[in-house]
């Protein structure tokens, strides 16, 4: 579960908001002059990283204002909460040494996790 | 040594020291005629078939943790194909089909119990979407039956069919041959069958890159070396994105937990899987007498294998309005999967813009019960190189086509 600080009324729990999935997906501009598979990336392609994610979320039983959030998803770690229109901010975080590893801290998937010699026992 | 009941008593008379050792731990070889990413149920389903079907032995399943450690052991084990479509009753009966014998096939008790699947229907236009998939599972040849509420007592007498609840049981389908088995029993099958024809199984061993020259596949980078191979076939659920991405393939996935949990155990109580739609929660009971329990996912994506305690108060609310008596049940493990779900609920089992890299992936909530037919297809699809007719609408470019399995709600429960 989630403690999210909304950018208008602060922390609240998890259960007061909606996820409103990917963040700055913009509508194309110029509809009309699109492919079939251009159209298709817009309607039904979003990223799906492990690591840094940029998603919206709504304040649905709060201010109900949408808002961005930055959110490492192989960790759950929040990083950044700003407003609609406004760019990411730079954040650090740490993810996984690879693609499809298991970040040393946060990762709920502590049972499959791969230890090398390098990250020691965990 | 073949698994029988001379074999159990022989080896009980010696204290259980005989048994050999299920499936080998190989040292990976320099190069393999295809390698599996993912040994999960799919995965070495899709080994099994590869050898058994298409003489591909020199094969290996790479898995980065152990096998069955990811959805295969984390899934409710319900088996069912009341799926709305032709095209999803195909794969989901053709699995079904599979599961009837598998054990036998395998050498190995799967623990399948074909113990029926109750899809309960709350109001009166749910019935009727549901008698409407009834008649659709029957043009298919699925067995699909309407009961009314008084004969959904008679077959699951814990249900409550009073009227003047806030969600009244109106009437069921039922899919008889639906059922449970059990995961591990299922993943350990196959890996003992598919290591008995030389396939190696590589635990511990994680995919970091898949090396390509001319697009077309090469080999794999590991964390146990390098593996040359012409064939990669991902079967990697909740990381399907992941694995993907290393060849810059975009595919419409999106990963979201999906709880589940058990209570402790009971004396026997649900003799059938019940499912519920409307007020959203599935349930049954394994041999042990635990109440097995899921719903729906996170709306979130995440990698974490955790979600929120909000999405199991939900369910836990909703059992307790289907089942009273469990109302002072405690429950006993939470756990989280990370599911691969597609916009339109249908898989995606599809070659791909890379020679030699195949998909097998989107089944988002519902993989479980297609562990063989999911198998048996890509095995054909990666040795061929050519799509099985079963699998052919579950291609890439529906997407881009249009030709979606819109199973959503179709599916006889929310996805």
């Amino acid at each position: 579960m989630f403690l999210i600080t909304c950018p208008y009324c602060g922390a609240r729990d998890q259960s007061e908001f909606t996820n409103a999935g990917e963040a700055h997906v913009a509508r194309p501009a110029n509809g009309e002059a699109l492919s079939d598979e251009q159209w298709a990336d817009f309607v039904f392609l979003r990223n799906n990283p492990k690591g840094l994610f940029a998603e919206r979320w709504i304040h649905s039983a709060g201010c109900r204002r949408y808002f961005n959030m930055l959110r490492n998803t192989a960790t759950d770690e929040i990083l950044a909460v700003y407003e609609i229109g406004q760019k990411p901010p730079n954040v650090k975080t740490a993810g996984p040494a690879t693609p499809s590893g298991e970040a040393p801290i946060g990762s709920g998937n502590d049972a499959v996790k791969v230890i090398r010699p390098e990250e020691g026992s965990k | 040594m073949r698994y029988s009941v001379f074999s159990l008593v022989r080896e009980g008379l010696k204290g259980h020291q005989g048994w050999p050792r299920v499936w080998r731990h190989p040292d990976p070889k320099p190069s393999y005629d295809a390698v599996i990413i993912g040994g999960g149920g799919h995965g070495l389903a899709t080994a099994y078939y590869l050898a058994k079907e298409h003489g591909m032995t020199n094969i290996a399943v790479i898995e980065k943790g152990w096998i069955g450690g990811g959805n295969s052991g984390r899934n409710t084990t319900i088996i069912r194909s009341n799926y709305l479509f032709d095209e999803s009753a195909a794969i989901y009966n053709h699995a079904l089909t599979l599961w009837k014998t598998l054990g036998r096939e395998l050498n190995y008790n799967i623990m399948m119990s074909h113990r029926g699947v109750l899809n309960l229907a709350h109001d009166e236009h749910e019935g009727r979407q549901l008698k409407r998939r009834v008649e659709a599972n029957r043009l298919n040849g699925v067995d699909a039956e309407w009961l009314d509420a008084k004969q959904v007592k008679a077959f699951c007498p814990i249900i409550n069919i009073s009227q003047d609840i806030r969600y009244p049981v109106l009437g069921a389908t039922l899919q008889r041959t639906g059922g449970v088995n059990r995961h591990d029993a299922v993943v350990w099958g196959y890996a003992r069958a598919a290591d008995a024809m030389g396939v190696d199984i590589l635990q511990q061993c994680e995919v970091t890159g898949i090396k390509t020259a001319d697009g077309a596949v090469t080999g794999v980078e590991t964390t146990r070396g390098f593996i040359k191979t012409p064939k990669v076939a991902c079967v990697t659920a909740g990381h399907t994105s992941v694995i993907a991405s290393m060849l810059d393939i975009k595919l419409p996935i999106q990963s979201h937990p999906l709880q589940a949990l058990v209570s402790e155990p009971l004396k026997p109580l649900v003799p059938c899987v019940i499912m519920s739609n409307a007020v959203h929660v599935y349930c049954s009971q394994s041999d042990k007498g635990e109440l097995v329990i899921g719903a729906g996912i996170d709306a979130h994506t995440s990698y974490t294998q955790r979600g929120s305690l909000d999405i199991i108060e939900h369910q836990m609310a909703s059992l307790c309005e289907l089942l009273p008596p469990v109302s002072r049940l405690r429950m006993m493990r939470q756990w989280g999967g990370i599911v691969d779900t597609c916009p339109d609920a249908s898989p995606i089992i599809s070659k791909t813009k890379v020679k030699g890299f195949y998909v097998n992936g989107g089944w988002g909530t519902g993989g479980w019960k297609a562990t063989p037919g999911s198998g048996h297809v890509f095995a054909w699809t990666v040795a061929k190189d050519d799509p099985h007719p079963i699998a052919a609408p579950f291609a890439i470019d529906r997407f881009y086509s249009g030709a979606l399995v819109a199973e959503h709600g179709a599916a006889a429960v929310a996805h």
